[in-house]
């Protein structure tokens, strides 16, 4: 058994009038079935209302499912008894960045996982130094975070992770809020861990260019699994996106059209270099 | 721009007292109060005098800081003053038309004008040389005997901790919400005080609903990091007394001892 996985996982959200009686029934999560290995890059896509928010929240076991079961690590997530186990070794990255820094120095909020977990204060020093060196963000562990840019609140965020040594993190749309400068930070900052650290990531996101470097993407819509497989078999079904109401990354798009008008091109092609080097090659330059 | 806002009045800087750990300082203000109130004769004021002005001087604040704090409070003094001097019957001094300035009534005008600006200047050294969250550590610690009654100290300090915090978020937020009101013709500038209140309204309701917002979004990340109250809890920066805070505790307490003994002998 992977990491993560949920089986058979239903999430559904009742709504109710003002008297307390059911008005309607919303399945935000439909019968999802996941397995993540230890040490993967997942990419979860969808656009909003899609599910792919309610599905994070259930690893993090801030939300239970209604059907089904979801395992982090071996632990049922229903298991009281393992709630905090499962919240130390999933951590959980948000998307405003505001909202989700507690200290009013860098490193204090770095220090509040370890603190909340009971370690002793010498590893919670070594582990916030270490943390902070990974996002490379430790020149500034003395700054307020108001001071900060997104970008920068954002590692920070997930510095506040990494420090409770967590075996997968799994970020809800951590570059949502950020200009584009802020989102290539970010990114490269999930990427480093996931290849050094061997920290397993769960990044949920709408944006293309970010899922590129994934071992795995899971598209959803309404509720369930929509397409699964690499970036590149994803990619290769442009109309198949579209209809999911999904933007494909431009070089793709360009591809994809010259594809249709008739230039032999494979499918697939997700950055510019690549593209370029079918050209040189179909055309013997 | 309203993000650069300090809280508090910290002032920064490397000085002795800045150095003391925040519980010394919080006792030491509360101290100084009492004492204040215990001397009654000028010697008993000289003494307090001499001690807050090493206590200054060792503090490297700049002197015009600390009476910054009195301005707010020149108001109130000025009441206090005219009342005990006008009011206070005893000896007459003066008499002008039917007002009676009588000797003790000076002498508690003077006392009271004293007391006050002793005590706004003496707090104003503990918030200059403290930060605000130092400050809630030292309460949570000192507290900490109040558990035994239930109160919740710790969530108390976090909660204080948390809205410090936040204060400057919040402010930036309510600026961005007027722009907005302003671009769409609102008013906040123009009209008497309840016309003035009345548009504060459109204001109001978006920050309290944004505020609600960001509290939900926040609870969600402590708990998702672990977060459970203050049990199990470790601190990053634990508060230990250090050879300068006995010493200054050390201090302190000859100073009280002095103050008693003017009290009673002299």
């Amino acid at each position: 058994m992977g990491i993560i996985k949920a089986d058979k996982l239903v999430f559904e959200y009742i709504r109710r009038d003002e008297e307390g009686n059911v008005e309607g029934i919303t399945r935000a999560v439909d019968e999802v079935d996941l397995d993540v290995q230890q040490g993967d890059f997942i990419a979860v896509l969808g656009h909003n209302g899609s599910g792919k928010s309610t599905l994070a929240k259930h690893i993090n076991a801030i939300l239970y499912p209604t059907e089904g079961t979801v395992w982090v690590d071996g632990m049922d997530t229903k298991d009281e008894k393992d709630l905090w186990n499962i919240r130390q070794e999933a951590g959980m990255v948000f998307q405003n960045p505001d909202n989700q820094i507690i200290g009013q120095v860098v490193e204090e909020d770095v220090g509040f996982g370890p603190e909340n977990m009971g370690i002793p204060t010498e590893e919670i020093w070594a582990r916030v130094e270490e943390s902070l060196k990974a996002v490379g963000m430790y020149k500034y562990r003395k700054f307020s975070p108001n001071k900060l840019s997104g970008g920068q609140k954002q590692r920070v965020s997930i510095a506040g992770v990494i420090a409770m040594h967590p075996k997968c993190i799994i970020l809800d749309e951590p570059t949502a809020m950020l200009d584009p400068n802020g989102r290539k930070e970010v990114v490269r900052a999930v990427r480093a861990l996931n290849d050094v650290e061997g920290i397993t990531v769960l990044l949920i996101t709408h944006y293309m260019e970010e899922i590129i470097h994934a071992d795995k993407v899971f598209v959803m819509d309404k509720g369930r699994i929509a397409m699964q497989g690499t970036p590149r078999e994803i990619f290769s079904r442009v109309e198949h996106l579209k209809h999911l109401r999904l933007d494909v990354p431009q070089v793709t798009l360009l591809a994809h059209e010259l594809k249709k008008s008739g230039v032999g091109l494979p499918d697939g092609i997700l950055t510019v270099e690549e593209l370029t080097q079918e050209l040189m090659r179909l055309y013997h330059v | 721009m309203l993000r650069d806002i300090t809280l508090g009045q910290y002032y920064q800087t490397e000085s002795v007292i800045h150095k003391l750990d925040p519980r010394v300082k919080l006792i030491a203000t509360i101290c100084f109060i009492i004492s204040l109130f215990v001397v009654k004769s000028w010697i008993g004021y000289a003494v307090a005098a001499v001690f807050l002005a090493v206590v200054i001087r060792l503090s490297h604040v700049p002197f015009k800081y600390m009476v910054k704090g009195m301005r707010a409070i020149v108001f109130i003094m000025l009441i206090t003053v005219v009342f005990n001097l006008f009011l206070t019957p005893g000896e007459v001094l003066v008499t002008v038309w039917k007002i009676k300035i009588t000797r003790e009534g000076l002498q508690q005008a003077v006392t009271m004008a004293v007391r006050l600006s002793f005590l706004i200047v003496g707090s104003s050294v503990m918030t200059l040389t403290t930060t605000p969250n130092s400050l809630t550590d030292a309460m949570e610690k000192l507290m900490k005997p109040l558990k035994v009654f239930k109160v919740p100290v710790h969530e108390v300090a976090m909660m204080m901790s948390i809205a410090l915090r936040f204060i400057p978020i919040l402010l930036e937020e309510t600026d961005k919400i007027m722009k907005a009101q302003i671009a769409r013709g609102a008013d906040f500038e123009s009209g008497n005080l309840i016309k003035k209140a009345k548009a504060m309204v459109p204001l109001l309701v978006p920050l309290f609903i944004s505020a609600f917002r960001r509290a939900n979004d926040l609870a969600m990340a402590m708990e998702a990091r672990c977060y459970r109250g203050g049990e199990h809890r470790t601190k990053m920066k634990p508060l230990k007394y250090a050879a300068r805070d006995r010493m200054a505790y050390g201090v302190l307490a000859a100073y009280f001892a002095v103050c008693i003994v003017i009290r009673i002998y002299l």
